[in-house]
């Protein structure tokens, strides 16, 4: 249909429009789109087993060979930054889609029913805010036991908070709505009006949240490996692989660190950006 | 002569936008002599606003004066500096704004903000500034003036804060008053009494007003002279009584038959429109009624918002629900619609009781389909994320399961055109229509599953009157033709009288009158009924002789009754 096509095209033109005014957003989201197709493809990027030590060549400085250096076995720093966006990026998506998840079915019915379920279910996300959320996650993992799926929990658990509040808030002024009710006359039961209807609606404010959630859980990953609670040596992960070569950096090791460093802070601060950016896109004052 | 109090001269304002600039006023000429009053009138977007905001230099930033001068006293103020235009502003010239309650600082007191705009103008002492904000509210004839002083706007009724606002606007004794909508939103009786109030101040301080409204009625009745705008020009002026009698223009023409007056009728608002179908079959006398609501009561936290209401609405009849905000009268329409349940009390639908079913449960009904509602404002009554075409279709898809295909395309077309909804528009989305379009999408999607009964929730309050005349025939036809009952709700007696057979007007959640609408119209009984009639500003339509204003004649105490209800405390 022309008219939709229309619709489309001045959605995108918005889109032009913004990033035209902001190309950091557009530099975020290219990197972040590098460091996806990195992780996906990283089986057959990687030039050398990301495991397989080599001791003989070990603490390697950057060279034609070992773009990134090697570590104190020997493995090649680069293919194990690559292996690592791999598992760093998995941890980070399960857990913040976990949490968006629930967090929005939750929040959303809260929203919309309020009354006492909802008092309840606010305080408890009061509480679960008023803890430090990392020492809540470190005290998590080392409760339920020191493996892959515990972390996607934890950093799911502490990411929580955010999806429901968000979620409750944004239904909450909407539920009264002539199309919320018009949904209604037109047959929709409650779930369908909350779950088809209202959800959808808040969806792109909530992707804001998303992409600033995705770098923060990327953080708190490698920071629980990094204090021995998350993945375990010799997995290639950043945090593990920041710890190790901290150990290095007295000797004037220095890409031993530096690179795995370069790596998350290089990723936590593209979804930042990509996150404000899209906060500009949406946000309805901007298009008039 | 004396040169005049305020003096546009060819005024253009433009507005910068992505999409380069956009001119929101091309050349507007106006004059207003001191102790005037002048009502400027016009549909959404003409300008009127824009107007008055460039008069007080208060236009925001995207805003520019491109061309044009407006003289004030004989000086152009369009070059004045910050600081001359803060000693005109409140002292010479001010200006009431259309939403009270958001217009004053929620978290101050009615005297702290009075005494703000005295300090801004003059050295005032603190016994003395008490004094005079004592004395400002008692020229705006609040009740208990004392106790309010110390009052915060959240304590006070809509019509309070507009009255508060009034106190502000007339502290420094301004010669200019610009009052922009200054009713909007406030019920009808309200409305009177702020009019009365603002026009009773006008002529004792001698102050001149301009009336920004797109209520023909209201500047009618209040106006010495009106002015005309459209798309950026004003496009006729002159005194109210000419004006009325010898429109001129075509668009005065158009927006004087579209206002509805005492005795126009619906096919008198809008000319060119299909005249309506032969009257509906008549059915034989004794036929079940198809909508009987029998004592219902609903009481939120307490308090009754729908007090044990009895009527009956007959298949194809039309019955309007009148009353101010608070009288239940959308509390009701919704447990009609079965969105939400009564306390107490019964709905029977065809016979059979729908008020028994949960209204959770409501959707799985036979009767959904039946029962279909239209909403207030266009603006908020389609899911941002559908097309016209999907909400139109939702009903079709929920409750007569039909697939995408030819039949539902079909359906979907056929609602629309009876709705007057060209085809064209059927992809766009809420935000690219126009609220005209986006009311038609509404009544679409509401008539779409032919059902028998439509509840209508004062669909034509957000519509330009042009706009409105248009949709009440649309109403009227689907009825006559359709064979739909409409169960209109609205505040307004004048609408109501045209649409609909039967009028039942509640107050705080109980009928004060019920009966045929003509016959509650002409003779009310109730003095609330005569208060809402006095209150609705009316002019005579062209060719009677008689000023605007002169249309007053009540049979009953009305003024007293309004007296009584302006003075309710609340």
């Amino acid at each position: 249909m022309s008219t939709a096509v229309a619709g489309r095209s001045s959605t995108t033109g918005h889109v032009l429009f913004v990033l035209r005014g902001n190309p950091l957003t557009a530099i975020a989201a290219v990197g972040i789109i590098l460091a996806i197709g990195l992780a996906i493809f990283a089986p057959w990027i990687v030039p050398y087993n990301p495991v397989a030590s080599d001791v003989p060549n070990a603490l390697q400085p950057p060279s034609a060979a070992h773009w990134a250096g090697t570590d104190q076995l020997g493995r090649d720093i680069f293919s194990r930054l690559v292996a690592a966006a791999r598992l760093d990026l998995f941890i980070a998506a399960s857990a913040v889609s976990v949490s968006f998840v629930v967090g929005a079915a939750v929040g959303g019915f809260c929203g919309y029913r309020g009354g006492r379920l909802d008092r309840w279910v606010g305080r408890f996300v009061d509480v679960l805010m008023a803890f430090p959320l990392f020492v809540l996650a470190m005290a998590l993992v080392a409760a339920l036991g020191n493996r892959m799926e515990n972390i996607i929990i934890a950093t799911a658990i502490i990411n929580l908070p955010f999806y429901t509040r968000f979620a409750r808030a944004e239904v909450n002024v909407r539920r009264n709505l002539g199309w919320v009710e018009a949904a209604r006359a037109c047959g929709e039961s409650h779930a369908a009006v909350v779950l088809r209807f209202l959800l959808p609606n808040v969806l792109p404010a909530m992707a804001v949240q998303i992409s600033l959630n995705l770098g923060w859980a990327i953080l708190n990953a490698a920071g629980l490996s990094f204090i021995g609670l998350g993945v375990q040596a010799p997995t290639p992960e950043w945090g593990i692989m920041v710890a190790e070569g901290a150990r290095f950096i007295t000797t004037g090791k220095w890409w031993l660190v530096a690179f795995p460093g370069l790596a998350l802070m290089l990723t936590v601060l593209c979804f930042n950006l990509l996150g404000d950016g899209l906060r500009d896109i949406l946000d309805p004052r901007m298009r008039t | 002569m004396t040169a005049p109090l305020l003096q546009i001269e060819d005024l253009h304002v433009s507005f910068s936008t992505r999409h380069g600039l956009v001119e929101a006023l091309s050349g507007v000429d106006l004059s207003l002599d001191a102790g005037q009053t002048l009502g400027l009138v016009g549909e959404s977007g003409s300008g009127k606003s824009v107007t008055s905001l460039a008069v007080m230099r208060l236009l925001d930033r995207a805003g520019r004066i491109t061309g044009g001068r407006v003289l004030f006293r004989g000086r152009d103020i369009t070059r004045a500096g910050n600081s001359d235009l803060r000693q005109l502003r409140g002292a010479a010239m001010s200006m009431i704004f259309q939403n009270p309650r958001a217009a004053l600082n929620p978290i101050r007191t009615v005297q702290d903000q009075i005494v703000d705009v005295l300090r801004a103008h003059r050295r005032i002492g603190g016994r003395e500034a008490r004094s005079t904000a004592l004395d400002l509210l008692r020229a705006v004839r609040i009740r208990d003036p004392e106790q309010r002083l110390s009052a915060y706007p959240g304590e006070l009724s809509g019509g309070m804060c507009q009255r508060v606002m009034i106190a502000m606007a007339i502290a420094c004794e301004p010669s200019l008053l610009i009052a922009d909508e200054p009713t909007t939103g406030l019920d009808v009786t309200t409305q009177k009494v702020v009019m009365d109030l603002l026009a009773g101040l006008t002529t004792e301080r001698g102050m001149a007003m301009v009336l920004i409204t797109h209520d023909l009625g209201l500047a009618a009745r209040y106006c010495g002279a009106i002015a005309v705008m459209e798309r950026g020009l004003v496009v006729e002026q002159g005194e109210t009584a000419t004006l009325f009698r010898k429109a001129r223009h075509p668009y005065t023409k158009r927006l004087i038959a579209a206002s509805p007056t005492r005795n126009s009728t619906l096919a008198d608002l809008a000319q060119g429109a299909p005249p309506p179908a032969a009257a509906a079959v008549r059915r034989p006398a004794g036929t079940g009624a198809l909508l009987e609501v029998q004592h219902v009561v609903k009481t939120f936290s307490g308090v009754a918002a729908v007090d044990d209401v009895s009527f009956r609405l007959a298949p194809g009849g039309s019955l309007g629900l009148v009353g101010e905000s608070g009288s239940g009268k959308t509390t009701l329409s919704r447990m009609i619609c079965r969105l939400i349940d009564a306390d107490r009390g019964d709905i029977l639908f065809l016979g059979q009781s729908i008020g028994a079913v949960p209204a959770r449960e409501f959707h799985r009904s036979p009767h959904r389909r039946e029962i279909q509602i239209v909403f207030q404002d266009p603006n908020d009554s389609l899911n941002p994320r559908f097309a016209a075409f999907d909400c139109i279709a939702h009903p079709l898809r929920r409750l007569e399961g039909m697939r995408d295909g030819a039949a539902l395309n079909d359906r979907v077309r056929e609602a629309a055109s009876r709705a007057g909804l060209p085809d064209d528009l059927l992809g766009r989305y809420p935000h690219q229509l126009s609220g005209g379009q986006k009311a038609r999408v509404g009544i679409a999607r509401a008539i779409a599953p032919r059902p028998k009964l439509l509840v209508l929730d004062e669909p034509t309050a957000a519509l330009d009157v042009s706009i409105q005349a248009v949709i009440l025939q649309l109403l009227d036809r689907l009825r006559r033709e359709d064979d739909i009952a409409l169960l209109f709700v609205s505040h307004d007696l004048n609408v109501v009288r045209m649409l609909c057979d039967q009028m039942v007007v509640l107050q705080q959640g109980r009928v004060v009158e019920a009966g045929d609408s003509r016959s509650v119209f002409e003779h009310p009984q109730a003095a609330y009924t005569c208060a809402l009639l006095d209150a609705i500003p009316a002019f005579r339509s062209a060719g009677t002789p008689g000023p605007g204003g002169a249309d007053r004649r009540m049979t009953c105490g009305a003024g007293s009754a309004v007296g009584r209800l302006s003075a309710t405390p609340r």
